[in-house]
Parts: C-alpha cells; sequence; structure tokens
C-alpha cells in the first residue's frame, strides 16, 4: 500500500477533478492508475501532478491511463505539438497515410473500438485513423 | 426497624436508578457513529440502535475493516451485542497488461514522433533510453503509459 500513499495527491486531485471510472490498484510493485478524465487539460493536470511527485517520471512505479474520452460523433480537436496529424488507413503507423488534420483542427470522432487509434473524418470528409493521444475533446 | 430498612432500600434504590437506566438508542447511536469516524476505512459504515442492540451496515474495502468497524462499536458503553450486516467492496478490476507483441507495435507507433528515442519491450515492461528534451518528457510518457504496459522503465533515458 506504500504506493498508494506516494501517490495518494494523484488520486486526489483526479477525483477532485471528477475523474469517471477511476480504479487504482498495485500490483508486483506497480501502481496502475486508470480513468476518463473529463477533458484534456484534467489529464494534463494529473500528469503534472505525477511529475511533482516523480520528477521525470523515473521510479517506474505508476502507470497512468487517465485519458480524456469523446463520444462517437463527438467533434475533437487535433492536439499535436505543431505538425499536422496523420491519418491512416488502419490503425497502425505502418499503415498508408490517406489524409492529413493541422494542428487545433476539429474533427468528428466516428468511433474509438481500438483505444490508440480513433477513427476520424476531417471536414474534407476523409475518413481513417488517427493517433488518439493527439486528439481530445472539445468541451 | 423492617420499615427503617425498607426506606433505605427504596432510597438506596431510587439513587442507583439512574445509573442503571443507561443511555437511550439516539445516544448509542451518536457515540457509535463518532467511534468508527476516528478510522477513515469506515467511512461508508451506517450505524442503527434498537433497545441497546447495534446493527451496523454499508459497504467497506476488507474484511479487516469490517472487523474494525464491530470492535469500535463494541467499545461503546451500552451497546448491548452487534449485528455486523457490513459488506466488502468487490475487488477493483484486474490491471489490464497488452500483451508483448501488440504492446510491441503500439510502444513503436508512440515513439514514433520523438526519433531520439528508442524502446524495447520485454515480459511487459517497456525500456526507454536515448533522449529526449525535458518539454517533449510528459507527451512521451502519456503515449508511452496509455499502451499499457506492466511497467515503463526510463532510468536509461536522459532527460535534457
Amino acid at each position: 500500500m506504500a504506493l498508494q500513499e506516494k501517490y495518494q495527491a494523484l488520486v486526489d486531485a483526479a477525483n477532485a477533478a471528477g475523474v469517471a471510472n477511476l480504479a487504482v490498484r498495485e500490483q508486483d510493485g506497480v501502481l496502475y492508475i486508470d480513468g476518463d478524465a473529463p477533458n484534456g487539460a484534467v489529464k494534463d493536470q494529473l500528469w503534472d501532478v505525477y511529475n511533482q511527485i516523480d520528477p521525470n517520471y523515473a521510479s517506474g512505479d505508476l502507470v497512468l491511463n487517465v485519458n480524456a474520452t469523446a463520444e462517437a460523433g463527438s467533434q475533437v480537436r487535433v492536439v499535436t505539438k505543431e505538425s499536422n496529424l496523420n491519418i491512416r488507413k488502419g490503425p497502425g503507423t505502418d499503415q498508408p497515410i490517406v489524409g492529413k488534420a493541422a494542428k487545433d483542427e476539429i474533427i468528428t470522432l466516428i468511433n474509438r473500438s481500438n483505444d490508440l487509434w480513433w477513427s476520424v473524418r476531417t471536414k474534407d470528409g476523409e475518413e481513417g485513423y488517427a493517433y488518439a493521444q493527439y486528439l481530445e475533446p472539445v468541451s | 426497624m423492617k420499615r427503617i430498612l425498607a426506606i433505605v432500600a427504596i432510597v438506596a434504590f431510587s439513587f442507583a436508578l439512574p445509573s442503571c437506566k443507561g443511555k437511550s438508542d439516539a445516544e448509542l447511536k451518536t457515540a457509535a457513529e463518532a467511534a468508527i469516524q476516528a478510522n477513515p476505512d469506515l467511512s461508508g459504515v451506517i450505524i442503527e440502535v434498537k433497545d441497546g442492540v447495534a446493527t451496523i451496515s454499508g459497504e467497506v474495502k476488507d474484511p479487516a475493516a469490517q472487523a474494525a468497524a464491530e470492535t469500535a462499536v463494541k467499545e461503546v458503553k451500552g451497546i448491548k451485542s452487534i449485528s455486523n450486516e457490513t459488506t466488502v467492496a468487490p475487488p477493483p478490476p484486474p490491471v489490464n497488461i497488452t500483451p508483448d507483441d501488440p504492446l510491441t507495435t503500439a510502444v513503436k507507433d508512440a515513439i514514433k514522433d520523438h526519433p531520439t528515442v528508442s524502446a524495447t519491450v520485454t515480459d511487459g515492461v517497456v525500456t526507454l533510453t536515448g533522449e529526449i528534451s525535458k518539454a517533449d518528457l510528459k507527451t512521451l510518457m502519456q503515449k508511452v503509459q496509455a499502451t499499457k504496459p506492466k511497467k515503463v522503465e526510463s532510468g536509461g533515458l536522459t532527460v535534457k
């Protein structure tokens, strides 16, 4: 239970920020925190708390998987650092690129049957898979 | 003499009476609630008292907390007995760890935009090496941890 104590401030912050389906488990010396964040800002805030407790995320004793979720059919924003987001034929970077979405562009989420690759449609009508970590719900 | 004794007995009895009477159920409930409040693990426990018999219910995290609730209430003076109807919360869902093959693919995707970082996957453990700027570290770690690994070893990663 020592890890739960170490990261208690993170769990408290997740609760306070309204993270849904929050699950905290400790297994083989690693703490796993999962949940659904209401938006990308909450996710980033939790990662900042994580970095305060464990500078540079260096200890390897936490797997934080609290992501901003979006409903199928809703609008999502492209949150790449600066580059365009590739839209691919299938879920994987080995898949051919079928389109691109600019940083901050708003595109439509078709479904998120795959955790890491969401199926999306750009406003030009291009459909394909985009890396979910570069998308966040428009709130 | 008998009369005097009887009066003494009555007087003695009437003095003894208040201490025999004890606390009301409502007072016992308040005292029992105060007793469990001291333990944060027992925040979900509900107490009812009827004729000095306490019934405790609600959900707690484990059997130890069930026992602790019972012990705490038992220590309240005036509680005759306890019916422990608390339940233990179901265990959280098991940790979902991605098997090595899909994990290797997912990690490759996760580090694609960070060409100075390399990763290996062994038994669910992702080991990151190379170097990364402080500004990109959070994004990298968010992407790598989202692949649902068993663990992320980043001790070999130089943060610049």
